[in-house]
């Protein structure tokens, strides 16, 4: 088997900076998105559609990111 | 253009797709997400599980030498193995097991450069199959202490102003704006960084691909914050993974002599009672 479509987008969830990075194994499309800053994986997801696995990825890395608070420095 | 003090620490993609099938060869994926193995990776190599595997899973601290002996040998690793190690976010628990193969004293021990991201990105063959392994026999040394920061040394460092200290988290961390990476749980008490600690986050060594900068790219970025080798220096971040990375980059790309990773990291000192913080950019972390 060989990866196929890689792509990554960077996209904004409430402020903050996501990397969303898909492609297809076989039949099957993978999404991780993750916080660029520094890089760890905050959603997973896959299905059948780029379409699909990025929304899923998209609503649950909103979901993580909205617990995130700012402090004032 | 100068070269890394010690190239043979690294290897690309594709002396990999040449290579990992050698019968002295272990390739071996460390990732942050433990399950991006399983979607498919470079054909024939194992995983380790960071969260079960590279850490004492009762009290907190890195294997012990019986711990990491049964590993190896599970692993079909034996002393004169050449052990590649590749994962996710650029390598950064690669960079950790490789921290710890090198106190025990795995000698040939690499990185393949841009990791996973990179392999994924050039298209390359992947597997979902586990290959089945015998055992070997393995013997550690060690541990090698001088690779490893413990708090009271870190204490005397900021008291002393004995060492340059890096903290490699983001610039967010560093000031204090946020206590966890964006989307990750909170994990200390206080925000900010260690009292004269140079925000250095291990992203900037990277380029886009995931591969490492160059030598001479790489010697400008520290040293433009003073960290040049010319005395002790100490990588910290939140619990040690991506301050393993950096400490990879001053060891073994820069071939700076006296480096340690601070493994307790932020964790540690952002938990402690009475302990110094400084928040703000006044050591600039900058993005």
């Amino acid at each position: 088997m060989k990866v196929e479509e890689h792509r990554e987008r960077t996209v904004d969830i409430a402020g903050w900076p996501v990397r969303l990075t898909s492609y297809r194994i076989g039949e099957m499309f993978y999404c991780t998105a993750d916080n660029i800053s520094p890089g760890a994986t905050i959603a997973r997801t896959s299905g059948a559609t780029r379409e699909e696995v990025e929304s899923a990825a998209i609503e649950r890395a909103t979901d993580r990111l909205a617990q995130t608070k700012r402090h004032a420095v | 253009m100068a070269d890394y003090s010690h190239p043979e620490a690294l290897v690309s993609t594709e002396w990999v797709a040449q290579h990992s099938k050698d019968a002295n060869v272990r390739v071996v994926e460390v990732d942050v997400d433990t399950t991006e193995y399983s979607k498919g990776h470079v054909p024939g190599t194992i995983a380790w599980n960071w969260t079960t595997q590279l850490a004492d899973t009762v009290r907190r601290d890195i294997l012990s030498k019986g711990q990491f002996e049964k590993l190896m040998s599970e692993s079909g690793i034996s002393n004169n193995s050449t052990v590649i190690l590749y994962g996710d976010n650029n390598n950064w628990f690669a960079a950790w097991a490789l921290w710890q193969m090198k106190m025990y004293g795995h000698k040939d021990v690499r990185i393949m450069n841009g990791g996973r991201k990179k392999w994924l990105a050039e298209g390359r063959e992947v597997s979902t199959e586990v290959p089945s392994l015998q055992a070997s026999q393995y013997t550690a040394t060690g541990p090698d202490n001088s690779l490893r920061a413990f708090l009271d040394q870190v204490q005397a460092a900021v008291q002393g102003k004995t060492a340059a200290l890096v903290d490699v988290r983001s610039p967010a961390e560093f000031t204090g704006e946020i206590l966890a990476p964006p989307g990750l749980p909170e994990t200390c008490q206080r925000g900010g960084h260690i009292p004269g600690a140079r925000g250095i986050p291990w992203g900037k060594a990277c380029n886009d691909d995931g591969t490492f900068k160059s030598a001479d790219e790489l010697k400008a970025l520290y040293g433009n914050e003073g960290v040049d080798g010319s005395r002790p220096t100490i990588a910290y971040c939140r619990i040690g993974e991506r301050s393993s990375h950096t400490w990879f980059v001053l060891k073994y790309l820069l071939g700076y002599d006296h480096v340690k990773n601070y493994d307790g990291s932020w964790t540690e000192w952002g938990n402690l009672v009475g302990a110094p913080v400084e928040r703000g950019s006044s050591q600039s972390a900058k993005a």
